[in-house]
């Protein structure tokens, strides 16, 4: 699919969802469970997608001192943690691959 | 000055404080999204059509990692669903509205946008003008969300690509979730989605990625449901 074919539908998708229940409004609630449910989005997509960029090498499974990004992930975890500030975060974790793959 | 004048810029003030948060995190997009392999075009592009900072971060991730359209655009879609919550607490402000209205404040109803105007509504109720209030705050965010991604093309233009900076996405993601990892519950649906997204790494299209994302969210409200009856426990969505 071309990306901008891509972008085109995820932006019309994102429209339609932030219109759905203003244009439904009195004609449709939310289900409690859903409400409930969409609280995790966050959590559960952002972890889906840095999991593998932290645990996996070439497709395999790596829990090493030589697997870097899952080190340096670790200290951004850690940075993140106690910063809550993006930017910190960031630059923590990309000066520790920095370091990490120079010493180890 | 009129009403209407009074009210945008009620909300544009409102929405000031939003933007030292946004400005920085608006020009990493530009930078990291033309790291991904986007075009310079795509990557402004897709500031104006999804207009949604951690679905645009993902979509650059994906691309990235040549992830095939429809699974994207799905992906798109999960992410992005917190805001039928949004769409559903400001509805009743504007059930009077034109359709045209209604179409325009949808498309500007963003996480920072939302935050303003519904304590804007709950603390005025409906009063003829309100929407300017939305407006304002929604057009001053959509304006800088535009601005500070060009800023940030042309800077990451100027990034050497020995610098790895593909890395930068991932820790950007860990930036955001993080924080959000206030109880049990969260916790449970990142860990398990992690997991899910592990084991299922090489399903085709990377449909891993849609599966974990669904476990980690059942994992999450069922666990809230056992807890707690009623009491929410729920971290609230400042993506």
């Amino acid at each position: 699919m071309n990306i901008w074919l891509v972008m085109l539908l995820g932006g019309l998708i994102t429209f339609l969802i932030r219109f759905s229940f203003i244009y439904l409004f009195g004609r449709f609630e939310i289900p409690e469970t859903i409400r409930k449910a969409l609280h995790y989005v966050p959590p559960a997509v952002l972890s889906a997608i840095v999991f593998p960029e932290l645990f996996l090498r070439d497709g395999t499974l790596n829990v090493s001192l030589e697997n870097t990004s899952l080190l340096a992930g670790l200290v951004a975890i850690l940075v993140a943690w106690f910063t809550k500030n993006t930017l910190i975060t960031i630059i923590a974790g990309m000066v520790a691959l920095f370091l990490l793959q120079f010493f180890l | 000055m009129s009403e209407k004048i009074k009210n945008f810029l009620a909300g544009a003030r409102a929405e000031i404080p939003l933007l030292i948060g946004v400005f920085p995190f608006g020009m990493i997009y530009g930078a990291l999204a033309l790291n991904a392999g986007l075009s310079k075009a795509a990557a402004q592009g897709m500031s104006a059509t999804v207009f949604a900072g951690s679905a645009q971060f993902i979509t650059a991730q994906l691309v990235h990692e040549n992830t095939p359209g429809f699974v994207i655009v799905l992906t798109i879609a999960v992410v992005n669903l917190r805001h039928m919550l949004y769409s559903a607490s400001l509805a009743p402000y504007i059930a009077s509205l034109s359709t045209r209205w209604k179409a325009l404040l949808s498309y500007l109803l963003t996480d920072e946008a939302y935050a303003p105007t519904i304590i804007h509504y709950e603390k005025q109720g409906i009063t003829p003008y309100a929407h300017w209030f939305w407006l304002g705050a929604g057009f001053t965010l959509w304006f800088n969300w535009q601005v500070s991604t060009a800023l940030g093309i042309f800077l990451g233009t100027a990034i050497p690509e020995s610098w790895s900076l593909d890395f930068a996405l991932p820790l950007t993601f860990i930036a955001m979730v993080v924080p959000v990892l206030k109880n049990q519950p969260a916790i449970a649906a990142a860990l398990s989605a992690g997991v899910v997204a592990l084991i299922a790494y090489s399903l085709p299209y990377r449909l891993g990625l849609i599966l974990a994302a669904l476990v980690g969210i059942a994992a999450g409200t069922l666990l809230e449901g056992r807890k707690s009856s009623g009491r929410m426990l729920s971290p609230k969505g400042m993506l």
